[in-house]
């Protein structure tokens, strides 16, 4: 499964309303290209902090679902964000890790991710759920469980480097306007 | 040596000009003042300085005007975090960085950052003050009306001996 046909699977089970914190790189170009909404947040700088800025989202509205999808470069640069989501137990947050056990964006540099098993890092820390998907038809009916569930949850989607180049355009948002959308949608003054 | 500013009174000023979200990652300079927000339950503990942006950056996005409290040798861990999330999608935040390294005068590790501080603020735009007990109150609402008016973040330095 590439990246594009994972989020094809997750993004139809992620209801109205809840928050997508996505990381940099291409996970954000092609979630942006797949199904961009008000609630949707793209990073495109600052790599490592998707699941913190999804944790400070969680915390400061907790009767809001809030999804991070993050990559495995990504959460292998902010690891600590792991320890401090599982000690600060967000029920509301879903920490989703498409995991190519690549650099995609760079020119697909490995990471260690294929030794140093993200999702064990995950439930070590003291994720309350932690689940890991291989199968494409799986990916829907995993996600909707955890979603449906009490967070901090972890799911791992193992997935391949798709072929070379970007999974869709660069984010066609100014980043300003980004953060006052999202700001909006979540009940502020934009 | 003058009084300090008393951690609760700071605390509430805070509050009162509307900040409402802490996150941080120790130093000694601000021990009392941490020691403040634990006990009335209003702080986050984060193991890096970037990572306390990060969840900053988050609280804001959901409404929230968030203080991150951090060492100034967490500002050089921070450095990417304001640049590419802060300042380009215009997101604030108080950046209460304490000066270790003031005036020359503490252990080695601290001189380099203590130097350019102040230098290292003004390039990247980020707008600051090092008050003194006296000048507290006012520094606050500067800083809440900045964050106000330019939504960028905006920093406190605190400097040895200011709270008590």
């Amino acid at each position: 499964m590439t990246l594009t046909e994972a989020l094809a699977r997750l993004l139809p089970a992620i209801s109205e309303g809840t928050v997508c914190v996505h990381a940099n790189g291409y996970i954000g170009r092609a979630g942006c290209a797949a199904r961009d909404r008000d609630e949707c947040f793209y990073m495109i700088g600052s790599m490592g902090l998707g699941s913190s800025i999804g944790l400070g989202i969680a915390l400061a509205q907790p009767e809001r679902r809030v999804v991070v999808l993050d990559g495995d470069g990504n959460i292998l640069m902010n690891l600590g964000a792991l320890a401090t989501i599982a000690a600060a137990r967000p029920s509301n947050l879903l920490h989703v890790c498409f995991d190519n056990r690549a650099h995609a964006s760079t020119g697909g540099q490995p990471t260690v991710s294929d030794r140093v098993h993200l999702d064990d890092v995950a439930r070590a820390a003291g994720y309350r759920a932690v689940a890991r998907v291989d199968a494409p038809a799986a990916l829907a009916a995993e996600a909707s469980g955890l979603l449906a569930g009490e967070g901090p949850a972890f799911l791992l989607v193992r997935i391949e480097l798709g072929p070379p180049g970007p999974p869709g355009p660069r984010i066609p948002h100014v980043p300003e306007a980004m953060a006052a959308r999202l700001r909006r949608a979540l009940g502020g003054p934009g | 040596m003058r009084a300090g500013y008393p951690a609760e009174g700071f605390v509430d000023r805070l509050l009162a000009a509307g900040f409402d979200f802490f996150v941080g990652v120790p130093c000694s300079l601000v021990r009392a003042l941490l020691a403040e927000l634990e006990r009335r339950h209003l702080y986050l503990g984060e193991t890096r300085e970037d990572a306390a942006l990060g969840v900053a950056a988050g609280a804001w996005l959901a409404g929230r005007t968030p203080v991150v409290i951090m060492q100034n040798s967490g500002l050089g861990v921070s450095l990417n975090a304001l640049a590419s999330l802060h300042l380009l999608y215009r997101i604030p935040c108080l950046l209460l960085v304490t000066w270790r390294g003031y005036e020359g005068t503490d252990a080695p590790e601290h001189l380099v950052m203590g130097e350019v501080l102040p230098r290292l603020l003004e390039l990247f735009g980020v707008p600051f003050r090092a008050p003194d007990a006296e000048a507290m109150e006012a520094a606050v609402e500067w800083a809440a009306a900045c964050i106000g008016a330019t939504r960028r973040p905006v920093a406190l330095l605190v400097r040895p001996g200011l709270f008590e």
